[in-house]
C-alpha cells in the first residue's frame, strides 16, 4: 500500500475521527460527574443546526462554531435540570433529551435543508508547504482539527491536575464522601455538563460546518451512542479516547481502503465494529470483577436511582 | 379514592397544558397560528373515524415496545434495547417473506411472526445472559446492541435483499405476507395482538405464581434469592419474552404498516416505547393510555407537516417537552416502581 | 514496648466524659458515664456488642447528640455539634466503613479533604508532606497507590494519615483490627506508640482482649451502656477483665433445655470439612464440621463477623461450598440450589427482616405464600390457591399467638411483627432444621420473647435449630450445645450445661485460639 494511500485512510480518519473525539471528550466530563447522557445524538443534531444555520446567516464559520458550543452547553443544562435539581431518571431524562433535540434541530434548520456554506478554512501545516502538492493537500485541517489533541490534553489536564477535577472526580466516584469534604456535588455536575456540553457542541460543529457542510434532519447517524460507546473504550480518560477515536473512525477509512484493492466488505459490517469492540471490552472487564467506571454511574445503570 | 384519580387526572392535564403552551409558542415564531394548529391536530385525530384510526395504527407499535420494557422492569431490569430487538425482529420476518412470500397467508403469516418474536428473542438473550452472570449490565449491553441491530438490516438490504428500484429498501411484500387490516383503515392485527398481550401480562403478573415470583424479585432481590427463587432464571428467560415482543412489533412494522423492509424505518419507537412505560410506572392500563396520548401528538405531527409546512420531526418537541414536564415532577410520576 | 502513657506524668486530660448518657428508643445505650482520656495515652473501650462503646464515640465526635452529661476538651465544656465540629476542635475518627474514595490515590483522597487547597494543587508536595509524616509516625504507604488496591490496613494508615495532616489531637479507632491480618495488626500498634509517643491521645474501640493488654495504657471496660471497670495496663488481667466484660446473672428465667438428645438418630445436617471462599466484606470457613440433629437447638457464639452469618448462609446455599461436603438427611446436598435446599424441609430466619426476608410491598399474605409457590400453584402456575395459603397462614398464627393482618403491605408492619410473620412462615411449612441467623437482632422485647418461644416450639415438636446469635444470654438460655466460632473456624463446641460462660468468652475474644474438644 502506497504512502499516499495510507495518508489518505489516515486523513479520512482524522475528519471523521473529529467530531467523535470532542463529543467523546465532553462525555467523558460529565460521566466523570456521574450523569450519563443518553441524549448525546439530540445535543449533537441541536448543536450542529444551530452552528450550521449560523454559519450561513453570518458567514462567519468561527462564530458557527461558538454558537454551536453554546448550544451544546445549554442542552445539556436541560439534562443538568432534570436529571440533578428534579433528580429524574437519568435515563429516561436523556431519551427525552434525545427525542428533543430531533424536533429542535428539525426546526432551526428547516430553512436551511441543502444550504452551502463557507466551511471552516483549511490550513496547512507549516512546514508542510514544502512537500509536493499531493501529500500537502492531504494534510491541510481546520482549526478543530488541529485543537483536538491540544483539547484532549486540556481535558486531561482539568480531570487530573487540578482542584476542580478533583472534586469532579469524587463527586462522580462517591458522592457522599465529596459531601463529607465539604463540596457541592450538584453544582459541581452543573459545571461538569456545561463544559461537557460545549465539548458536544464543538463536535457537532465540526460534523455540519467542516465535515459535510450542509444540513440534513438526523445527520449525525448514530454518532451520539458511538461516543457513549467510545466512553466505556476509553474507560473513562480522555487520552486514550484519542486513540480510540481514531480507532472508531477508521473503520470507515478502511473500508474505503479495502475497496481501492478491490475488496468488497459491507460498510455496514463495518460500522459495527466499535460497538461490538465495546462489548467485548466490557466482557472482558466483567469477568476480572473491576469496573472502571465512576462508580456512582453505576447506580443509574443498576436503577438504584 | 375517586378523589385522588380526579387530582392525579388533574395535574397531568396541567402538565400537557404547559407543555401545549410552550409548544405553541414556538408555532408562533414559526410564523404559525398555534390555536389553529391544535384545533387541526384533534379535529384530524379525534374529529374523524379515520384520524381517530390514524392514531390506532401510531400507537400499536408503541403498546408492543413499551411492553417489552414494562415486562422486564418488574424484575428491576432495564431494557432500553427495544430498538434493535425490533429491528432483529423484523429482519427475521423479512425474511420469511422474501422466501415463503407465495405460500398462502396462513401459512406465511404465522411463521413470521415466530420468526419475528425469535430474533427479538435472541436479540434480548445476549443482554440477559450477560446480567444473570453478573458480568455486564443489561442496561448498557442492550445500548450497544441497538446500534448495532441497523447495521445488520441495512446489511441485508443494501446487500440481498433490495428492490431493483430502489437500494435502501426491499420489494413491497406479496400480500399473503401482509397483516390483515381492519375495514378501510390502516389499523393491523398486531394492534389485537398488543392487547392481548397486554392483558396476558396483567394477568400473568396479578393471578400466577410467575408473577408473584417476579414481583418478589423485583421488590427486594436478595430476599427473593434466600427465599429459593430462582432470580437467573427469570432474568434470561423474561428478558427473551421482552425481546420476543418488542420483535413482534417490528414484524408488525414492516408486514402491517410499511409492506417493505426499509432501511432505518425506526426513528425510535423503541426508545419512546422505554419512556412510555417508564411513565406508566409498568402498568398495562397506563401504558395504553399513555401511547394513545403520545399517538394523537405524533399523528398531528403528521398533519402538521402536510399542511402547516412544518418538518414532520418538530412534533418531537412537542413530545419532548410534554416529558420533561413530567419528568421535572417526580414525586407525580414516580408510582410504584415495579408493581 | 515504649509506653508513652505510663511514661508521662501529666495529668491534665485532653477529653472529659462527665455523666454522659444517650437514649435511643427501646434502650439506654449509655447510662451516665465518665471517662477521662489523657494526652499521649492509648486508652482501650473494651466491651462486648451492644455494650455502647460506639454509641459513647460517637456522642463525643459530634455524630449523636447526648442527651445528657458534659463533654469537656481541654478543661473547657463544649458542644459539639456535627463531625465536620469535631475535627475542627482536632477530634478525629476512623470509622469501619473509610470516607476514602476507592477509584482515586491516597494523595488525591488527602487533597481532596485539605482546606486550602490551592486550585493548581502540587500533589507532589503533598505526597512527600505524606511521606515524611508517615516516616515519623511509622504510616508508611504509597502516596500514588489507588485506596482500592490497598489492602485494608493500608486505608487505615490512609484515614490516619489524613486524620494527622489535619492536625488532630484525639483520635478515636473504632475497632480497626477487626479486619486486619495478624502483622498488619502489630504495624498498627507501632504506629499508636508512636502518636502517643508524640503527645496525642487515641481511643481504641476492641473487644479483643490479647490486644488491648498488649496496646492499650488504661482500659475501661463498658457493659449494658455502664461503665463496668477502669484499670491500667499494670492492673489488668485477662481473667479480671473478662469477666467486667460478661458478668451478669443470667438474667433470663428459665433456661429451658433438654439435655442429651438421642445420638443414634440420623443428623439432620452434616457439614464436613466444609470451606468457602469470601468475597469482598465476608468471612471464609475453613474446615467446619458441624452435625445437627433433630430436636435440639444449636446456639452458634461468636463475635460479629467471625463467620458465624457464612455459615448460615453455607447451609442454606446462599454461599456455594468450595471444598468439603454438606448433607441433609444423609443426602449429599453440596451442589443445590436455595430453592431445592428449602423444599428439602429447611427454613431460614434472617436478621433485618426488610431487607433479607421480605418483599416489602408485597402484601403479608404474598410474603407468606413465595417461600413455597409451588405449593399453592394450580393449572400449572397459572392460578394460586390463595385460601389454601390463607388458611395455613391463619394456622400459624394461631399455632404461634400471633396476630397481623394478611391484607396489609408487608413494609407497614414494625420489625417486631415482621420478624414475626417471618417465623410463622418459616414454622408453617414443618421444616426439619431452622437457620436462625441473628432472628432477635434489634427487635423490641416482646418480639424477642415471642421469637424465642418459636424457636423453642419447633424444637419441641423435633425440628433441628442453629441459631446464631451475639446475645451470649440468649444462646446460654436456649441452646442445647454450643458452638464458638472464630476467623471462620470452629474453635469450641460444648453441650450448653458443661460450657463456661468465662472460657466461651476467652475464645471468642481470641485469648485462647487452640481448638477445645469436648471429651
Amino acid at each position: 500500500m502506497s504512502l499516499l494511500a495510507l495518508l489518505g485512510v489516515l486523513s479520512s480518519a482524522i475528519f471523521s475521527g473529529t467530531s467523535l473525539l470532542y463529543t467523546t471528550l465532553g462525555e467523558i466530563v460529565g460521566e466523570r460527574s456521574g450523569i450519563v447522557n443518553l441524549g448525546l445524538e439530540g445535543v449533537l443534531l441541536v448543536s450542529a443546526s444551530t452552528g450550521f444555520s449560523v454559519t450561513y446567516l453570518t458567514g462567519s464559520p468561527y462564530l458557527g462554531v461558538l454558537t454551536a458550543m453554546v448550544a451544546g452547553g445549554l442542552m445539556n443544562m436541560i439534562l443538568g435540570y432534570l436529571a440533578v435539581t428534579r433528580q429524574a431518571n437519568q435515563l429516561a431524562s436523556g431519551l427525552a433529551l434525545m427525542f428533543f433535540g430531533f424536533g429542535l434541530s428539525a426546526w432551526i434548520g428547516r430553512d436551511y435543508v441543502g444550504a452551502k456554506i463557507v466551511g471552516l478554512p483549511r490550513l496547512t501545516l507549516p512546514g508542510a508547504s514544502g512537500l509536493p502538492l499531493v501529500y500537502a493537500s492531504l494534510l491541510r485541517f481546520d482549526l478543530l482539527i488541529y485543537l483536538t489533541i491540544p483539547a484532549a490534553v486540556l481535558v486531561w489536564w482539568l480531570l487530573f491536575r487540578t482542584r476542580w477535577g478533583l472534586g469532579l472526580r469524587a463527586v462522580g466516584e462517591s458522592p457522599d464522601t465529596a459531601y463529607a469534604s465539604g463540596r457541592d456535588p450538584r453544582r459541581i455536575r452543573y459545571q461538569a455538563l456545561w463544559v461537557g456540553g460545549m465539548l458536544v457542541g464543538a463536535g457537532a460543529a465540526h460534523l455540519s460546518i467542516a465535515y459535510a457542510m450542509n444540513w440534513t434532519e438526523y445527520m449525525t447517524a448514530g454518532r451520539g451512542f458511538i461516543a457513549i460507546a467510545l466512553v466505556i473504550f476509553a474507560k473513562w480518560h480522555p487520552l486514550r479516547a484519542i486513540v480510540g477515536a481514531l480507532l472508531f473512525s477508521a473503520a470507515v477509512a478502511f473500508q474505503l481502503l479495502l475497496q481501492s484493492s478491490g475488496v468488497q466488505v459491507s460498510p455496514f459490517l463495518l460500522n459495527t465494529i466499535p460497538y461490538l469492540l465495546t462489548l467485548v471490552v466490557l466482557i472482558a472487564w466483567g469477568g476480572r470483577r473491576r469496573v472502571a467506571a465512576p462508580a456512582s454511574l453505576g447506580r443509574v445503570y443498576q436503577g438504584a436511582e | 379514592m375517586w378523589t385522588a384519580i380526579l387530582r392525579t387526572a388533574l395535574r397531568y392535564a396541567a402538565m400537557a397544558m404547559l407543555a401545549f403552551l410552550l409548544f405553541g409558542f414556538i408555532l408562533l415564531i414559526s410564523g404559525k397560528d398555534p390555536i389553529q394548529s391544535y384545533r387541526d391536530i384533534f379535529v384530524s385525530t379525534l374529529g374523524s373515524a379515520y384520524g381517530f384510526s390514524e392514531v390506532i395504527v401510531a400507537m400499536t407499535p408503541l403498546l408492543l415496545t413499551a411492553l417489552a420494557v414494562a415486562l422486564p422492569s418488574r424484575l428491576g431490569l432495564i431494557n432500553v434495547g427495544g430498538e434493535g430487538q425490533l429491528y432483529m425482529g423484523a429482519c427475521l420476518a423479512t425474511w420469511a417473506a422474501l422466501t415463503f412470500g407465495a405460500l398462502p397467508p396462513w401459512l406465511v403469516l404465522p411463521i413470521m411472526v415466530v420468526l419475528g418474536m425469535l430474533g427479538g428473542a435472541v436479540w434480548a438473550w445476549i443482554p440477559g445472559q450477560l446480567r444473570a452472570r453478573g458480568i455486564v449490565n443489561e442496561t448498557i449491553t442492550t445500548l450497544l446492541l441497538n446500534a448495532v441491530a441497523p447495521m445488520i438490516v441495512s446489511f441485508f438490504i443494501f446487500g440481498y435483499w433490495h428492490s431493483p428500484m430502489d437500494t435502501n429498501k426491499t420489494s413491497i411484500f406479496s400480500s399473503s405476507a401482509r397483516l390483515p387490516t381492519l375495514f378501510h383503515t390502516r389499523v393491523d392485527l398486531s394492534l389485537f395482538l398488543g392487547l392481548a398481550l397486554l392483558g396476558l401480562f396483567w394477568f400473568i403478573m396479578r393471578y400466577t405464581r410467575w408473577g408473584l415470583e417476579m414481583r418478589a424479585i423485583g421488590g427486594n432481590p436478595q430476599a427473593a434469592r434466600l427465599n429459593g427463587i430462582p432470580t437467573r432464571g427469570y432474568v434470561v428467560v423474561v428478558m427473551c419474552l421482552a425481546g420476543a415482543v418488542a420483535g413482534l412489533a417490528g414484524m408488525a412494522q414492516v408486514s402491517g404498516y410499511y409492506g417493505v423492509l426499509l432501511a432505518n424505518f425506526s426513528r425510535g419507537l423503541g426508545y419512546m416505547g422505554f419512556l412510555i412505560s417508564w411513565l406508566a410506572g409498568g402498568s398495562p392500563l397506563g401504558i395504553v393510555v399513555t401511547s394513545f396520548v403520545v399517538a394523537i401528538i405524533l399523528t398531528g405531527g403528521n398533519l402538521l407537516q402536510l399542511t402547516r409546512d412544518l418538518p414532520y420531526s418538530m412534533i418531537n418537541i412537542l413530545l419532548a417537552m410534554t416529558l420533561f414536564v413530567v419528568l421535572a415532577r417526580p414525586s407525580l410520576s414516580r408510582r410504584r416502581k415495579a408493581t | 514496648m515504649i509506653r508513652g502513657g505510663e511514661a508521662r506524668a501529666n495529668p491534665r486530660p485532653v477529653l472529659s466524659v462527665r455523666n454522659l448518657s444517650k437514649r435511643f428508643p427501646g434502650v439506654l445505650a449509655n447510662d451516665s458515664i465518665d471517662i477521662d482520656i489523657r494526652p499521649g495515652e492509648v486508652h482501650a473501650l473494651l466491651g462486648e456488642n451492644g455494650a455502647g462503646k460506639s454509641t459513647l464515640v460517637k456522642c463525643i465526635y459530634g455524630f449523636y447528640q447526648r442527651d445528657a452529661g458534659e463533654l469537656i476538651l481541654d478543661g473547657k465544656p463544649v458542644d459539639i455539634r456535627s463531625p465536620h465540629d469535631a475535627r475542627a476542635r482536632g477530634i478525629g475518627m476512623v470509622f469501619q466503613n473509610l470516607t476514602l474514595v476507592p477509584a482515586l490515590s491516597v494523595v488525591e483522597n488527602i487533597a481532596l479533604f485539605l482546606p486550602g487547597l490551592p486550585a493548581v494543587p502540587d500533589l507532589r508536595l503533598i505526597a512527600r508532606e505524606l511521606e515524611s509524616l508517615g516516616e515519623r509516625y511509622s504510616l508508611t504507604l504509597d502516596p500514588w497507590a489507588l485506596v482500592q488496591d490497598l489492602s485494608i490496613g493500608q486505608q487505615q494508615k490512609a484515614e490516619l494519615l489524613k486524620l494527622l495532616l489535619a492536625h488532630c489531637r484525639l483520635l478515636i479507632l473504632d475497632e480497626p483490627t477487626r479486619v486486619l491480618a495478624p502483622h498488619e495488626i502489630q504495624g498498627l500498634f507501632q504506629v499508636l506508640q508512636r502518636l502517643v509517643a508524640d503527645g496525642l491521645a487515641v481511643i481504641l474501640i476492641t473487644h479483643k482482649l490479647n490486644e488491648v493488654l498488649e496496646c492499650a495504657d488504661r482500659i475501661t471496660v463498658l457493659r449494658q451502656g455502664r461503665v463496668a471497670g477502669q484499670v491500667s495496663r499494670a492492673e489488668a488481667t485477662e481473667d479480671g477483665l473478662v469477666r467486667l466484660m460478661f458478668d451478669k446473672g443470667l438474667a433470663i428465667p428459665s433456661a429451658r433445655r433438654r439435655v442429651g438428645a438421642g445420638r443414634t438418630e440420623q443428623p439432620i445436617l452434616e457439614l464436613r470439612q466444609a470451606c468457602t471462599r469470601a468475597e469482598g466484606s465476608q468471612t471464609s470457613l475453613e474446615q467446619i464440621n458441624l452435625a445437627i440433629y433433630p430436636g435440639e437447638i444449636i446456639g452458634v457464639a461468636g463475635v460479629s463477623g467471625n463467620g458465624q452469618r457464612e455459615l448460615g448462609e453455607l447451609i442454606l446455599g446462599s454461599v456455594p461450598c468450595t471444598q468439603g461436603t454438606k448433607h441433609l438427611f444423609g443426602r449429599e446436598v453440596t451442589r443445590q440450589s436455595i430453592g431445592g435446599v428449602r423444599r428439602a424441609g429447611v427454613g431460614y430466619v434472617p436478621e433485618n427482616p426488610m431487607a433479607m426476608a421480605v418483599i416489602p410491598y408485597l402484601t403479608v399474605l404474598e410474603n407468606m405464600a413465595i417461600t413455597r409457590t409451588s405449593r399453592y400453584a394450580r393449572w400449572g402456575g397459572l392460578a394460586m390457591d390463595w385460601r389454601m395459603a390463607e388458611r395455613e397462614t391463619e394456622q400459624a398464627r394461631q399455632g404461634l399467638g400471633y396476630r397481623f393482618a394478611s391484607f396489609l403491605p408487608a413494609r407497614s408492619l414494625s420489625g417486631g411483627n415482621l420478624q414475626r410473620m417471618v417465623i410463622a412462615r418459616e414454622l408453617s411449612h414443618d421444616p426439619r432444621l431452622i437457620i436462625a441467623s441473628y432472628p432477635t437482632r434489634g427487635l423490641d422485647v416482646q418480639s424477642t420473647q415471642a421469637a424465642r418461644q418459636a424457636l423453642l416450639q419447633a424444637r419441641d415438636q423435633g425440628a433441628g435449630v442453629l441459631l446464631i446469635s451475639e446475645d451470649l444470654e440468649e444462646l446460654f438460655a436456649y441452646s442445647d450445645r454450643l458452638v464458638v466460632m472464630r476467623a471462620g473456624r470452629i474453635v469450641g463446641e460444648y453441650p450448653t450445661d458443661e460450657a463456661d460462660l468465662y472460657q466461651v468468652g476467652h475464645l471468642m475474644t481470641g485469648s485462647q485460639t487452640a481448638y477445645v474438644e469436648r471429651t
